[in-house]
């Protein structure tokens, strides 16, 4: 196992680094192509805005290295956050820009509804979710911590791993074969979020 | 649903934690590393850690403290204290904060904070304002760890710091501050209908009921709360069991 996180200078990796450290796995942050190109397993973290996180992956090429290791071999990769919403076809925060195009989609910013639900939505809310190889051990609707204005609108219902009740049901976890994505902090939810990167290891 | 957050704050001077009354009055509180490992194995849904001399002191956050207790720090970890620039910001996040708390820095460079949104998401970029009561303005804004009147009335301002995108507003009574006598329910009721973005009230809380109180009176998504934690018995699970009977929804770990 040859677990990889990506440094594309959109913040706090580390958080990351230390949750699989508890779990016992050393990890290696790289930008670097040929390290993308070896891994095993690939986790994209992030926080920021769409745009500026999709020039930064296509400035060092990244985004490149990430589709060629995806569709050559049998590699998985998980997104957090905003790595999660990269993987769609298109954004629009920062500017209108295309995405990795891993899982069909777009994100998009959360409107103010009746509800009285403020934006962004930040906090722990639950997650409920199919039983996913992901989501193995940890109880449907269990609460995972929450930092986001923006969220993926998968083209697909059946990449949806997961819903979680804000300003109506949106998309909290999504998967396409070897490609997962949660828009929830695994790294920064206790006990079934380190559980989570668990199972993204052992898929 | 969305789980109200208890938040224990954290002031830190000199890799020591502080708390005082009224942002005067001064005590020291032990270290910040066991107290951070400690509300770590609590379970606790957030934690907040202000530098308060950072600014005083014209220095930038101590980026090598901050990314030691981030070590330790598995639930989300805001840092506030000096921050000036997109380099301070992004060093902390690189350090292992999760969002960064701007106080002084949006009076004087308000482009920053524009800036500082575009970049990093409002998501990460949390305002803290700290106000006192004040006959003609109502609520006063205080910069520089309460020790400068900015002039600006808190109403004037939450419109600002919204307009500037923050995504979140951490507000704290300097008059309600470690007394533990409950929130200041005049100042977060008048406000909370008026702002979209979540608020965290902070400043007078010493009890479970003041938890709920200001969340079910003031409309508040978070509580802020130190010296009730630091000085008391009480701690952030009790106050959930507390507020969970009282119909207030909260994480509580199966």
């Amino acid at each position: 196992m040859n677990v990889i996180v990506i440094d594309y200078g959109m913040g706090n990796l580390y958080s990351v680094v230390s949750g699989l450290k508890a779990l016992g796995v050393e990890t290696n942050i790289t930008s670097s192509s040929e390290d993308i190109s070896n891994a095993s397993h690939i986790i994209l973290p992030g926080v920021g805005s769409f745009s500026e996180g999709i020039r930064n992956l296509k400035e060092s090429k990244l985004d490149v290295a990430i589709s060629d290791a995806i569709k050559s071999k049998n590699v998985s990769l998980l997104g957090i956050c905003l790595g999660m919403q990269l993987l769609a076809e298109r954004g629009t925060e920062g500017s209108e820009c295309n995405g990795l195009g891993l899982i069909r989609g777009e994100v998009k910013k959360f409107e103010q509804n009746e509800s009285g639900e403020r934006i962004p939505h930040m906090g722990w809310n639950e997650v409920r979710h199919n039983n996913n190889s992901l989501m193995k051990g940890i109880p449907s609707g269990n609460d995972f911590y929450f930092l986001h204005s923006y969220y993926f609108n998968p083209t697909f219902k059946r990449n949806i791993v997961s819903t979680t009740p804000y300003l109506g049901n949106f998309a909290s976890s999504i998967n396409d074969e070897r490609v997962w994505g949660v828009q929830f902090h695994p790294e920064k939810s206790s006990k079934y979020g380190l559980k989570l990167l668990e199972n993204f290891l052992n898929v | 649903m969305l789980k109200h957050r208890i938040i224990p704050t954290l002031l830190l001077k000199d890799n020591t934690l502080l708390k005082g009354v009224n942002f005067n009055s001064w005590r020291t509180v032990g270290s910040a590393l066991p107290a951070i490992k400690v509300y770590n194995l609590r379970e606790v849904d957030e934690l907040i850690l202000l530098d308060v001399s950072a600014t005083l002191d014209c220095r930038r956050p101590d980026f090598e403290a901050i990314s030691e207790l981030a070590s330790e720090c598995f639930v989300p970890f805001t840092v506030g204290g000096g921050i000036k620039s997109i380099e301070d910001i992004k060093e902390l996040l690189r350090s292992g904060a999760d969002k960064v708390c701007i106080n002084s820095s949006i009076y004087s460079n308000p482009d920053f904070i524009i800036e500082a949104v575009n970049y990093f998401g409002s998501q990460c970029i949390v305002a803290s304002i700290d106000v006192m009561r004040n006959n003609s303005l109502g609520y006063e804004c205080y910069s520089y760890s309460g020790t400068k009147s900015t002039g600006i009335s808190i109403y004037n301002w939450i419109t600002e710091v919204e307009r500037l995108g923050v995504g979140e507003i951490l507000i704290t009574s300097i008059d309600y501050d470690g007394t533990m006598q409950g929130y200041d329910f005049e100042l977060f009721s008048s406000i909370s209908s008026t702002v979209n973005v979540p608020i965290i009230a902070a400043g007078g809380a010493g009890n479970y009921q003041h938890f709920v109180d200001a969340i079910n009176k003031c409309n508040v998504s978070a509580v802020a709360a130190a010296s009730m934690f630091h000085f008391t018995e009480q701690t952030p699970l009790k106050a959930k069991y507390y507020m969970q009977k009282n119909g207030v929804p909260v994480r509580i770990l199966r």
